[in-house]
């Protein structure tokens, strides 16, 4: 064929990358070195001898342990291997993975922190060596605070659900110091928030409450009313909830807790819709966190850090966990917590590379930014729903008719009933375009769900791509059914058989287990 | 947004993009899509937040700006430690752990994010060979996170409240640890003897109420623990779980946990090609052997390997993922969320570059290097070692007999760009070493100790001619 080039089929013709590479243990050769340590001076091992030999006894490590043994170049190439076998958000529009916010993370603040002035300096240095970091710690816990109109923030903690702990943590603190420990044993929580408030809330030593929402999808209120008590330490709850529904009554839920002397926190993991828009303080919350990594254009990390940003009303600030980074003048300094604090919640000051990230990406936006990042994502959102809504045998129960703030969840049941081909079979197929694909938490309230929250990162061509990717598989599922059930088919590795990994007998959590286990296995 | 308010991170902000949207959706304006947020609790008004800096050159002059007012240690020598580490972190670290496709995901399935599976069971399993166990989760938070996670799994095998806390603990790390199981676990220190803990007195309170012995090695002080067995046999005698709080760092030379009795082995990778990052890049493990008493107890995910449909494969999958609060919420086994496996991919990257020489090489280097301070420090005149227990990278000096105070050195040595240690009490100062403290760099900071303690005797000798001494007593 001659030029010119034909034009690109509808949809995108996309293969991950195969390299088939070995678990890393099969790459081994003995006597290679990845990297070489700085060796012991002849003037120190004069002084001190033969320090493994004069270990106590036993102390002294009797076989190495089985590390590979590999070039550098070796090792680097394995792991770019496997990068490539990693789908990021920067790679494909990630709008699948609802819930979590999946928005650019923008390259400029990766080359701003990375400098030995972040990255070397150490927590216990000289606060007069480190105001540049403190500064930012700080600037940043005083944006939080308006942005969710609380009075005080830590920035302490490194993910959402540590963050959840941080709230509950110091809820119970709280009641202590009030003489209501004892007496305040239940939390009340909502299906459609987070696992994590229902179970650090156990974790904390609560009973823990679960509401499901009226029939139309919005929190129940009644049933609200019905469950508070003076045994209540606390109402945790999402707003907008998973479902991508605001919940109108927000205020009376609030009031109605703080009417039986519970308190009121907030999970802001679906902030990102509501920014500039509303806040946590406008409806009277106690304590809310935002997830930094979500909301705020930190990279997700495979899985973290992240960093959670706890606020807090006056009444709550004491329980903050510390060290706290305070201002005097324009010197900043570190104050111990006090001790009401519920005290170290982790090392120093939290995960500060997403400190640095997070402000430079405020400092990027500012208000009017803020704004434009909440109705850009909640447009995208409404947007994407009337496409996924137009595809036959896809629905979005709850609130006909309604709009959605950043995120939705929908259901397959209809295509499913149609065709048995279900919401986790169309997510392994439409890995073989490109594309994330999350279904929901657990339990699935919503049947054969599906959670999309495009944020405001994607353009509208993307957006119609992924919708079209939908569609598409939807139509596959009609009409060559089989091509949904073996997939994937362009993937790194084929259908992977999962029977293993819940028999403690057969199942392999190291290498090491797997050759115990499997002594017989090529390759172990 | 009245204006048209363009940002390059936000596409559609493109006028003509979003009334096309808007249009497609049948909205005369956003502000239709807020319509079950009420008006009493809308702003109503712009935050109030600093003007942005729009043009990316702008927002960068202004945060490295601010950045550059801080001094790394790379500018000062620093012997600082106690629980963030300085340690070469390899290039080749930086450059895996900086890719888009790692930096950038989050919770793909075992298909699209097959990397990041394999990179983190590989993680595990590096880690399983450096501490002889064949279970290693996907990180937790930080060694804090996963000794509260581990002696809360012994609480919940045993039944039971008390926890016999056998070593010194970093006071933070037994603040978060303390408020973390205080609902179902009393912690009840043993006070160690020599910087180790007291065998005997563990024993003797050791009893069938009893659900952990919490080991520390290395201590807040650095100070090895060489009665692992001993302990671990007296609490298994009393039907109690050891849990072993450690550094994985020296595992290259000394005998890890688990061929010492250890049950449960957690604590921070941080030392594991993590840069220190202002405290800021720390992650747990959690590590037990393959009992599944002990692994139904976790909470945090555990990747595996699995079978495809294609031989020769290597797929992975969560394993016993029903543990999980991802699976049932409140009945799961505590919480999981989002935690730190970027940094589990690093430590994985480091020791697969490291091989079993390299972590070999540093373990001895770190003990030789904590001996000759240890030595460099205790010949000066009225300085002593707090105890006599082998240590690996930190170990603490009484300065109270050359007259000086721990904050006194700190402050002193800060003015000629040393930071040399952590004050853990009125003249106890904690002093870390690593393979980047080379021998000159001690030999400095036991020079300017050296100077100050000169210093400080002279100067009690001026007080000593002109107040103490009664006038009779004089020449």
């Amino acid at each position: 064929m001659s030029l010119p080039i034909a034009p690109k089929p509808a949809i995108r013709r996309f293969h991950q990358a195969r390299w088939d590479e070995p678990v890393i243990f099969e790459l081994s050769t003995p006597g290679e070195r990845g990297v070489l340590v700085t060796p012991i001076e002849p003037g120190v091992r004069d002084a001190v001898g033969d320090v493994v030999a004069d270990l106590p006894e036993g102390l002294a490590r009797r076989t190495p342990p089985a590390l590979p043994e590999m070039g550098q170049m070796r090792v680097l190439k394995h792991y770019l291997r496997l990068s490539q076998e990693n789908l990021g958000a920067d790679l494909n529009v990630d709008v699948g993975q609802g819930t979590c916010t999946m928005k650019y993370a923008p390259k400029v603040n990766e080359r701003i922190i990375t400098t030995p002035k972040l990255a070397a300096m150490h927590p216990l240095q000289d606060p007069a060596d480190a105001q540049g970091a403190l500064e930012i710690i700080w600037r940043t816990e005083r944006m939080m605070a308006e942005i969710s109109g609380m009075d005080e923030v830590s920035l302490h903690t490194q993910g959402g659900s540590a963050a959840i702990w941080a709230n509950i943590a110091m809820i119970r603190a709280f009641h202590e110091a009030n003489g209501e420990g004892e007496q305040r044993r239940e939390v009340v929580t909502t299906i459609f928030s987070h696992p994590s408030n229902a179970a650090a809330a156990k974790a904390a030593g609560y009973d823990v409450i679960t509401l499901h929402p009226d029939a139309d999808g919005y929190p129940d209120l009644a049933a609200l009313k019905r469950v508070l008590s003076s045994r209540t330490a606390a109402i945790m709850v999402t707003n907008p909830e998973d479902t991508g529904i605001y919940n109108p009554a927000i205020r009376e839920w609030v009031d109605a807790a703080h009417g039986v002397g519970a308190l009121a926190s907030y999970d802001q993991a679906n902030a990102n819709g509501i920014l500039g828009i509303t806040r946590a303080r406008d409806a009277g919350f106690d304590v809310c966190h935002f997830n930094v990594h979500k909301t705020f254009g930190t990279p997700h990390g495979s899985g973290g850090p992240g960093t959670g940003a706890n606020a807090v009303s006056a009444a709550l600030a004491p329980f903050l966990p510390g060290p706290r980074v305070v201002r005097e003048g324009d010197r900043y300094s570190v104050r111990e917590a006090g001790p009401l604090s519920i005290g170290a919640i982790g090392p120093f000051h939290g995960v500060v590379p997403n400190i640095v990230r997070a402000y430079a990406w405020i400092m990027a936006l500012g208000a009017d930014g803020l704004r434009a990042v909440a109705e850009t994502a909640v447009l995208n959102n409404n947007y994407l729903m009337k496409r996924i809504l137009e595809i036959p045998g896809a629905s979005a129960p709850y609130a006909t008719g309604r709009r959605r703030i950043e995120q939705v969840r929908y259901s397959w049941q209809e295509l499913f009933e149609q065709t048995g081909v279900g919401s986790e079979e169309i997510g392994v197929r439409a890995s073989d375009f490109g594309m994330h694909y999350w279904t929901s938490h657990h339990p699935y309230v919503v049947p054969q769900p599906f959670t999309l929250e495009p944020t405001e990162s994607y353009s509208k061509a993307e957006l119609d791509e992924y919708a079209d990717v939908l569609a598409e598989i939807a139509r596959e599922a009609r009409e060559t059914p089989e091509v949904v059930r073996t997939a994937p088919h362009n993937q790194t590795v084929h259908h992977t058989h999962h029977d293993d990994l819940d028999d403690p007998d057969r199942w392999a959590i190291t290498w090491r287990a797997y050759r115990r286990k499997y002594p017989d296995a090529v390759g172990a | 947004m009245t204006d048209p308010h363009v940002h390059p991170y936000i596409p559609n902000t493109a006028p003509e993009v979003r009334a096309e949207m808007l249009a497609a959706v049948g909205a005369a304006s956003v502000d239709e899509f807020y319509a079950d947020v009420p008006d009493g609790l809308r702003l109503g008004r712009a935050l109030d937040l600093p003007e942005p800096f729009a043009a990316e050159q702008d927002l960068e002059r202004h945060v490295s700006g601010l950045l550059a007012r801080n001094v790394p240690t790379t500018e000062r020598l620093s012997f600082l430690g106690q629980g963030t580490y300085q340690h070469a972190v390899p290039a080749v670290v930086d450059e895996v752990i900086g890719r888009s496709e790692f930096l950038t995901a989050y919770a793909g399935e075992p298909y699209e994010d097959h990397g990041r599976f394999q990179a983190l069971f590989q993680y595990q399993s590096l880690m399983g060979e450096l501490l002889s166990m064949d279970v290693v989760n996907v990180p937790t938070y930080d060694g804090f996170q996963a000794t509260g996670t581990a002696l809360a799994m012994a609480g919940r095998m045993t039944g039971r409240r008390r926890v016999l806390v056998a070593s010194d603990v970093l006071p933070a790390k037994l603040s978060k640890v303390r408020d973390y199981v205080r609902v179902h676990l009393d912690l009840e220190p043993v006070v160690p003897v020599d910087g180790t803990a007291d065998v005997a007195a563990v024993t003797e309170r050791l009893g069938d109420d009893v659900a952990a012995v919490w080991v520390e090695t290395p201590s807040r002080t650095g100070a090895i623990e060489h009665r692992l067995q001993a302990l671990a046999d007296a609490a298994h005698a009393a039907g109690a779980v050891l849990v072993v709080g450690t550094d994985p760092v020296g595992y290259g030379v000394l005998t890890p946990p688990a061929e010492q009795g250890a049950d449960i082995v957690c604590g921070d990778i941080q030392s594991l090609g993590l840069h220190q990052w202002y405290g800021g890049a720390h992650a747990g493990f959690i590590a037990v052997h393959d009992d599944p008493r002990f692994v139904m107890e976790m909470p945090s995910r555990l990747f595996g390997l699995a079978t495809t449909d294609v031989p020769g494969e290597v797929g992975f999958g969560d394993v016993a993922y029903d543990r999980t609060s991802f699976a049932h919420r409140e009945e799961g086994k505590e919480w999981v969320g989002t935690a730190a496996a970027l940094w589990g991919i690093a430590a994985g990257v480091h020791l697969a570059l490291m091989g079993p020489q390299g972590m070999r090489d540093l373990g001895e280097v770190l003990l030789a290097r904590t001996a000759y301070a240890q030595r460099a420090l205790a010949a000066i005149p009225g300085i002593r070692l707090t105890d006599g227990a082998a240590h690996l990278r930190e170990f603490a000096i009484d300065v109270a007999g050359a007259g000086l105070t721990a904050n006194g050195i700190v402050d002193a040595l800060r003015a000629e760009g040393i930071e040399p240690g952590v004050p853990a009490g009125e003249h106890e100062l904690v002093v870390c070493v690593t393979e980047m403290t080379s021998q000159r760099d001690i030999d400095r900071l036991a020079a300017a100790i050296t100077g100050l303690v000169a210093a400080s005797a002279a100067e009690s000798a001026d007080t000593l001619d002109t107040v103490a001494i009664p006038e009779e007593h004089r020449a």
